[in-house]
C-alpha cells in the first residue's frame, strides 16, 4: 500500500518520541541502584502503576492486532479482548498480591523464595527471556507496520528505530521511566480511543465510504458447458482461470496491464478484485502495475444498510446499541484472501457478509457443523481461550510490576485500576475494529493498521496522535519486556545462579549490557515476522506463558507437596511442548511457504496440550520427590 | 534468599483474602467457562437476542468485562475491611 505522508504526522510523531527521551534522561540521573533499575525502587503510586499496568498490557496486539482482527473477522477478534481481560481476574484474585510478599525483582525471586532452588532459578529465568521474546516479536512487527504510513518509510526501519529507541530507553533508566511512559502512553491511548471511537458513533453508517473510495467493477462470465471462456466487456481480454476449491478466479488484462476477477457464487459474473503478483525476479505487482503507481486501494464497505427494517444509503450518528443492531442487520463486504500458486499471486476477493456474523463467533474460529467446524477447530477455540485467561497472569514483563509498589495492598488496587481501564478500553476495541471494517481503510496486506488507519479516515490530527500513541504503546511495552527479559540474564542468572560477585553498580551494568543484547534479538525476530496479525502472535506468547509459568504459580501458592524440582520440569515441560507445538502447527507452516494443511499438528494454540501437560509434570515430579521438601527455607502460608 | 523491594509490614490478613481471591476466582471461572462452552457446543446460542436488540454474544462478553471490574471493586472493599479490622 502507498500513503500520503502528512507533516503533521511526522511532527507529532517526533514529539512524541523527544519527550519519551527526554523522560529517559530525566529519570536516568535518579537510577543508580539495583532497587532502581529492576523495580522502580518500589515506590510508584499503585493509581500511577494501574495505568502503566494498562500501558504495559494495552500493547501492540490490544490496539493494533484486535482491531485489526475485528476488522477482518468480527465477533471473533473480540474473544482475545474477553480473554485477555478474564486473565487479569486471575491476575487479581490469586497472584498479584502472593507475587508482591514473595518478589523482589522477578518472578524467579518470588518463585524461588521457599526453596532456595539453582534449578528454579535457571528454568524459570530461561522461561521469562522465552516468554518475553515471544511477546517481543509481534510488538516490533507492530512497529514497522506503523512507521509506514506514519512516516513512509519500510518496514524494517519501524523495526530498527523502535529497537534503538527501547535500547536506549531500558539501558538509560531502567523500570522507573519504563514505568512513567507507561502510565503516560496508557492514558493517551484510553482518551484518544474513546474520541476515536465517538468519531465513529457520530459518522454511523454510510454505503460510500468516501469520493476516493474504489468502485468495484462486476462484469459477465462467457461460459460454454462449465468453462470460462471469456468476459462480456470488450475492455478485457481473458488469459486463463484457476480453481482454487470451490472458487474460480480469473485473470484478464486491459490496455496491457493484468486484472484479476472471482466468478460470483451463482457463476454469472465476474467480480474484481485486489491482488498483489511476485514475478520470477522478485518484483512484486500491485494489481498489475508497481507499488510506486498506487493502484492497490484501501478497501472494506456496506452493501446494504438496514434500519428498522428499511434500507437506507446512510443513518447519521447512532448511538452505542444502535451502532451494534444496525451492524447485525447490515451487510458487509469484507475481503478474504487466496494463494493461487500456480500463478504466484495473492488475491483478495469480495466476501459479502451479513451483519448477524460480523457481531458473534465464528468467521475466524469455525464452530459450527454448518460452517464446517472440525473438532480439531473447537479445540482451537477452546485452547485458545484457555491460554487468554492462564496467560496473564504468567507474563514475566506484567509480574515485576508488582514489585514497583510499596505493598500487597497497593499492589492489589493498582491491579484493580489496570482492570477498569483495560476493561473500558476492550470495550472500545469493538467499535474500533467494526468501524474499521466499514469505513473503506483496511489495507489487506497488514491488519494491524486497521485502527490508525481508520483514524486517519476522520482526519490527519487524529491519525497522527493515535499513531504516535500507538508507536510509543510499543515503544512501553517492549521496554517493559527488556527490563523482564534483563533482570532474568543479569540478577537470575548471573547475579543469583551463576554467583558472579557482583556489587550494585555492577548488577545495573550487566542489566543494561543484557538489555542491549535482548534489544538487538528482538529487532532481528521482528523484521523476520513482518505480515503475521500481531495479536495471534501475542496469543501464542500467553500459551506459552500459561504452559511455563503459571502451573508452577499456582501449585506454589496453593499445594504444599510442591517441590523445587516439580517446578523446574514443569517450566521445561511448559517451555518445549507450548514451542514445538507452534512451531508444528499450521500458522508456522503457512509462514515456511508450505500447505498449512500438511502441518502435523493440527491446532495453532498450544494451551489445551501443553498446559495440562505442564501440570501434570509438576504434580508427578514433586511427588516422587517429597524428602527434598525437607530443606524448604520458608512456608508460604506462615507469612 | 529474597526479600521484597521494600520492606512489608506483617498482614494478619492474608489467609482471609487468599479464601476469599479464591472463592471469587472460581465464581468468575465458572461464568467465563459458561461463555466459552456456549461457544464450543451451542454456537448458534451466540446469535439470539437476548436484551432488548442485543445478541447473546455481545450481552455475555460485555457482561464478562463489566463482571470483573465490579469483582475487582468489591474485592477491594472487602479486602481493605478485613486489613482494617486484623492488621490494627
Amino acid at each position: 500500500m502507498i500513503y500520503n505522508i502528512s507533516i503533521w504526522a511526522v511532527v507529532i510523531f517526533i514529539s512524541f518520541v523527544a519527550a519519551v527521551l527526554g523522560l529517559s534522561f530525566y529519570f536516568a540521573r535518579k537510577t543508580n541502584s539495583a532497587a532502581g533499575y529492576y523495580a522502580a525502587g518500589g515506590n510508584i503510586h499503585w493509581g500511577v502503576n494501574g495505568i502503566a499496568f494498562a500501558g504495559d498490557y494495552l500493547s501492540a496486539a490490544s490496539f493494533l492486532g484486535i482491531c485489526g482482527m475485528i476488522a477482518y473477522s468480527g465477533y471473533d477478534g473480540f474473544l482475545y479482548s474477553i480473554g485477555y481481560l478474564a486473565g487479569w481476574v486471575v491476575a487479581l484474585f490469586i497472584v498479584a498480591e502472593p507475587m508482591k510478599r514473595l518478589g523482589r525483582y522477578t518472578f524467579t525471586d518470588a518463585l524461588d523464595a521457599r526453596f532456595n532452588s539453582k534449578a528454579i532459578k535457571l528454568t524459570a529465568a530461561i522461561s521469562t527471556l522465552v516468554v518475553s521474546i515471544f511477546y517481543l516479536i509481534p510488538q516490533m512487527v507492530g512497529a514497522g507496520d506503523l512507521v509506514v504510513p506514519l512516516l513512509g518509510l519500510p518496514h524494517w526501519a519501524g523495526v530498527v528505530i523502535v529497537g534503538s529507541i527501547v535500547i536506549f530507553i531500558v539501558a538509560t533508566a531502567g523500570m522507573t521511566s519504563t514505568t512513567y511512559v507507561q502510565f503516560i502512553k496508557g492514558a493517551l491511548l484510553i482518551i484518544f480511543s474513546t474520541i476515536l471511537t465517538i468519531y465513529i458513533l457520530n459518522n454511523g453508517f454510510t454505503l460510500n465510504p468516501g469520493k476516493d473510495y474504489h468502485k468495484f467493477e462486476t462484469i459477465g462470465a462467457t461460459i460454454e458447458g462449465s468453462v470460462i471462456v471469456g468476459t462480456d466487456s470488450p475492455d478485457y481480454l481473458f488469459k486463463q482461470s484457476y480453481n482454487v476449491g470451490d472458487m474460480t478466479f480469473i485473470e484478464t488484462e486491459k490496455d496491457g496491464v493484468a486484472k484479476w476477477f472471482k466468478l460470483s457464487s451463482d457463476s454469472t459474473n465476474l467480480e474484481e478484485t485486489l491482488f498483489i503478483t511476485t514475478l520470477k525476479d522478485g518484483t512484486k505487482l500491485y494489481n498489475g502495475e508497481p507499488k510506486s503507481a498506487a493502484k492497490f486501494f484501501q478497501v472494506g464497505h456496506l452493501s446494504k444498510i438496514v434500519v428498522d427494517g428499511v434500507e437506507v444509503e446512510k443513518t447519521g450518528p447512532v448511538g452505542p446499541f444502535e451502532f451494534l443492531t444496525t451492524m447485525e442487520n447490515s451487510e458487509i463486504v469484507r475481503f478474504s484472501k487466496r494463494d493461487i500458486r500456480e500463478a504466484n499471486t495473492l488475491v483478495w476477493f469480495q466476501n459479502v457478509t451479513e451483519g448477524k456474523k460480523m457481531v458473534k463467533p465464528g468467521l475466524l474460529y469455525k464452530l459450527t457443523s454448518e460452517s464446517g467446524a472440525t473438532p480439531w477447530d473447537r479445540v482451537n477455540f477452546l485452547s485458545l481461550m484457555l491460554a487468554l485467561f492462564l496467560g496473564t497472569s504468567a507474563l514475566p514483563h506484567i509480574l515485576i510490576r508488582y514489585y514497583t509498589v510499596s505493598s500487597q495492598s497497593a499492589a492489589r488496587k493498582s491491579t484493580i485500576v489496570a482492570i477498569a481501564a483495560i476493561g473500558f478500553f476492550y470495550i472500545l476495541t469493538l467499535y474500533m475494529g467494526l468501524g474499521a471494517s466499514i469505513n473503506g481503510v483496511l489495507d489487506v496486506e497488514s491488519s494491524n493498521m486497521s485502527g490508525p488507519l481508520l483514524a486517519k479516515y476522520f482526519g490527519v490530527g487524529i491519525f497522527s496522535i493515535i499513531s504516535a500513541i500507538a508507536f510509543a504503546t510499543v515503544l512501553g511495552t517492549v521496554s517493559g519486556l527488556i527490563v523482564a527479559s534483563s533482570g532474568a540474564i543479569a540478577h537470575d542468572l548471573m547475579d543469583k545462579y551463576l554467583n558472579m560477585k557482583m556489587d550494585d553498580r555492577q548488577k545495573v551494568k550487566a542489566g543494561k549490557i543484557s538489555a542491549f543484547c535482548v534489544g538487538i534479538l528482538a529487532i532481528a525476530l521482528g523484521i523476520l515476522f513482518k505480515g503475521m496479525n500481531v495479536s495471534f502472535l501475542v496469543g501464542l506468547a500467553f500459551a506459552v506463558a500459561a504452559s511455563a509459568n503459571l502451573p508452577s504459580i499456582l501449585f506454589l501458592l496453593f499445594w504444599d507437596k510442591t517441590t523445587a524440582k516439580g517446578i523446574s520440569w514443569s517450566i521445561v515441560t511448559g517451555i518445549l511442548s507450548s514451542v514445538i507445538l507452534i512451531l508444528f502447527s499450521p500458522a508456522m507452516y503457512e509462514r515456511y511457504g508450505l500447505l498449512k494443511e500438511t502441518a502435523p499438528i493440527p491446532i495453532d494454540n498450544p494451551g489445551i496440550i501443553s498446559i495440562p501437560l505442564a501440570v501434570i509434570v509438576l504434580v508427578i515430579v514433586s511427588l516422587m520427590t517429597q524428602k527434598d521438601n525437607s530443606s524448604k527455607v520458608e512456608n508460604y502460608h506462615n507469612d | 534468599m529474597h526479600g521484597p523491594a521494600v520492606k512489608l509490614s506483617k498482614d494478619n490478613a492474608v489467609a482471609k483474602k487468599t479464601r476469599l481471591g479464591v472463592i471469587l476466582f472460581i465464581f468468575y471461572t465458572i461464568v467465563y467457562g459458561g461463555f466459552v462452552l456456549i461457544g464450543l457446543l451451542k454456537p448458534e446460542l451466540m446469535g439470539l437476542h437476548v436484551i432488548g436488540k442485543q445478541n447473546l454474544a455481545i450481552v455475555y462478553g460485555f457482561g464478562l468485562i463489566f463482571l470483573a471490574i465490579v469483582m475487582g471493586f468489591i474485592y477491594n472493599i472487602v479486602c481493605t475491611r478485613m486489613e482494617k479490622k486484623l492488621n490494627k
